[in-house]
């Protein structure tokens, strides 16, 4: 992932996006992340005979190739369910902007690249008031910790950890293992016996009943 | 320095640190079909193999049936969720307790009865209520898909330290309050959000005092307060509880493990970021009435009259909640009439639940009005309970007497709560749709569901006779 993230941004201004509106219950019993683009927002885009509803505004042609996501208070509050984020970055949002997010949702979003920038309600609504007409074209500057738009900078926070894992774009896993393999492996032999005794055989016989 | 639990075993287990962020080493990690398989493809995809499938345990509970072992009731898709564990399991070299097990049972209560989740350890598992293994005094949390990778792949997990908030509780409790009253209780007064953040310890006499399984309950159902985790300091009772478990250290290597278990304990002057004192003897037992945990109320007591709230924001979350509970304010708990009752869940369905509930019911009648539902905790947990004799008890007073699994806790198999039909369940979400699409969930003890099947409706287990089932 790069160090900076632009596009088109699309207007979302609402408080208390849950995930249950980001994705509905009904998809969490698929087994792949991949795909899940088509649900998001399921309700809101979707009629009940999935015809595209024209209010919506993923479903407005200005917006189409929109990756930006601009929106309010608490996005991403509600149940743990990942496949809320894998829906945004599956269906090409690379970036939320809003005045808050949901603990477990943020916590996610990092696990996949989606960088969620808090910015104060002000910001927030200038944004969205210029993004309506679908011309505005945002950056998100995650090495200079700030949002470009409009001819415009505004700082924002990010913990450390958060941006760089952002940044890197590497799996935290591989990241994980490049660096940290050997610290793992010491503190393996670092355990003490009742921790890291195998488990195995005895699991196999009570599996085998 | 002064030293919580929590800071003894993180310490013992942060093997780096970026920032806010710890690298902490997992020492056990349980997964279940429904959150694991996305991990397992990616690692498939990536090359990715199981850093260390000996401290690894996989388990089918939330879809599996559990009305038959032989003819059961099943989806395509809850079938798909298993089969791709089974694959998973097989292709990943995960011990994997399957339908057909055993020992098969819900995650949480399986890990500690078989003493694959010991005090001292790490542990985490794809799902939130893996609090419920802090009661062995162990530092344990519930985590999402990637995580799961993660642990699978690097036996780690990068994570913020949370902060810790100490619920002191005293007192010696009243007949018929149990654990799940208590945590109801707490849970009412700091609101779904007051655990936010932090993980809680639980002490005092009356935690000191309360059994394994009531303080898994306790533990478990901390989550429902916002808490990231739960844990309490182990004890005597805890090592006798894990002693025999088959997967428990043996020999030399448990005598070493019970010294260093012994030395787990909060210093005196050990800092808390938030504190609560709760004096049990006050607390009578608990029935919740709206559509979150927090709702609740006592069972002598009312339902709430939203148009005394001066929050506009929790008045419309009343009104909102009444309206789908089908309840009026001032109603009394005890007129309230209850259609399904379910004795289960990862929150109790020990067999010491089983027990406590069995004292009601025996020598009784579940009322006609209601269907009522046992479903142990796991098939261990099942074989103990007959061998007691318990499945006597629950089928002679009308109980259909099940196989373990998450069942009507979260309806992912066919056993659901109808629209607009009135559970007392010992689970703990009573979120809208939660037991069933259009379900009203009333959270309860064990003892408490047991006199709503036998009356129909809720009462004070002070009026109820509780007989000796030993
Ligand atoms: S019993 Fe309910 S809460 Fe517990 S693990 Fe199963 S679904 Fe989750």
């Amino acid at each position: 992932m790069p160090e900076k993230i632009e596009g088109r941004a699309i207007p979302l201004p609402l408080d208390n996006v849950d995930t249950d509106q980001i994705i509905p219950a009904q998809f969490l019993r698929l087994l792949e992340k991949k795909g899940l683009g088509k649900y998001l927002f399921y309700r809101w885009r979707y009629d009940e005979r999935e015809r595209p509803k024209s209010d919506f505004v993923l479903n407005d042609p200005r917006f189409k190739d929109g990756s930006v996501l601009v929106a309010k208070k608490n996005f991403g509050i509600g149940s743990s369910r990942e496949n809320a984020v894998w829906a945004l970055t599956d269906y090409g949002i690379r970036a939320v902007i809003a005045e808050s997010f949901g603990d477990i949702f943020y916590g996610n979003s990092i696990k996949n690249g989606l960088a969620c920038i808090k910015l104060d309600e002000k910001t927030v609504n200038e944004i969205i008031e210029k993004a309506r007409d679908g011309n505005l074209s945002v950056t998100v500057d995650l090495l200079n910790k700030k949002v470009i738009f409009d001819g415009k900078q505004v700082s924002f926070e990010i913990e450390e950890y958060a941006r760089r894992r952002l940044m890197s774009g590497q799996s935290e896993i591989d990241y994980t293992l490049s660096h940290y393999l050997d610290k793992i492996e010491e503190h393996e032999k670092s355990m003490k016996a009742f921790m890291k005794t195998n488990l195995s055989e005895t699991l196999k016989k009570l599996i085998e009943g | 320095m002064p030293y919580t639990i929590t800071d003894k075993i993180w310490q013992s287990h942060e093997i780096a640190r970026e920032d806010e962020f710890s690298l902490l080493y997992i020492d056990r990690h349980l997964t279940h079909e429904v959150t694991s398989p996305v991990a397992f493809s990616d690692m498939r995809q990536r090359g990715y193999r199981v850093r260390r499938p000996d401290l690894s345990l996989a388990v089918m509970d939330h879809n599996v049936p559990t009305d038959s072992k032989e003819n059961p009731t099943m989806d395509d898709l809850s079938k798909k969720q298993m089969d791709a564990l089974w694959d998973n399991s097989k292709t990943f070299n995960v011990p994997l307790l399957d339908f057909y097990s055993p020992y098969q049972g819900i995650i949480h209560v399986i890990g500690p009865e078989l003493g694959f989740s010991l005090p001292g350890l790490t542990i985490a598992a794809g799902d939130s209520h893996t609090s419920t293994h802090g009661a062995l005094g162990s530092v344990a949390f519930g985590i999402g898909t990637s995580e799961v990778e993660h642990v699978f792949v690097t036996q780690t997990l990068w994570i913020k330290k949370p902060k810790q908030f100490r619920i002191k509780i005293n007192g010696k409790t009243r007949k018929g309050v149990s654990a799940k009253d208590l945590a109801l209780y707490i849970i009412g007064k700091i609101g779904t959000g007051g655990g936010i953040g932090h993980i809680i310890e639980y002490s005092g006499e009356t935690v000191s005092d309360m059994e394994v399984e009531g303080r898994m309950t306790l533990c478990n159902m901390s989550i429902e307060a916002g808490a990231r985790s739960a844990i309490i300091e182990p004890d005597e009772k805890v090592f006798s509880y894990v002693k025999d478990a088959p997967l428990a250290p043996k020999g030399q290597e448990w005598e070493e493990a019970v010294d260093y278990w012994r030395s787990l304990k909060s210093d005196p002057n050990a800092r808390y970021d938030k504190e609560l004192e709760v004096d049990a003897s006050s607390i009578k037992p608990m029935v919740t009435w709206g559509t979150n945990p927090s709702m609740v109320a006592r069972v002598d007591g009312i339902v709430p009259d939203p148009s005394e709230i001066k929050d506009q924001t929790l008045k419309d979350e009343y009104e909102r909640a009444l309206k789908y509970m089908g309840l009026k304010p001032g109603q009394k708990i005890t007129d309230i009439n209850v259609d399904y009752v379910f004795i289960g869940s990862c929150t109790n369905a020990r067999l010491s639940d089983l027990i406590e509930a069995a004292k009601v019911l025996k020598g009784k009648k579940v009322s006609k009005n209601v269907k009522a539902l046992a479903v142990p905790g796991s098939e261990w947990v099942k074989r103990k309970a007959e061998r007691m004799g318990l499945h006597r008890i629950y089928i002679d007073a009308g109980f259909e007497w099940r196989h373990s699994g998450c069942s009507m806790c979260i309806a992912m198999n066919s056993d659901r709560l109808p629209p607009g039909k009135r559970s007392a369940s010992t689970s703990n979400r009573n979120f809208e749709n939660r037991q069933g699409p259009g379900g009203r969930t009333h959270l309860v003890s064990p003892a408490m569901a047991a006199a709503a099947a036998v009356y129909g409706h809720f009462v004070d287990l002070a009026d109820v006779d509780i007989a000796e089932v030993l």
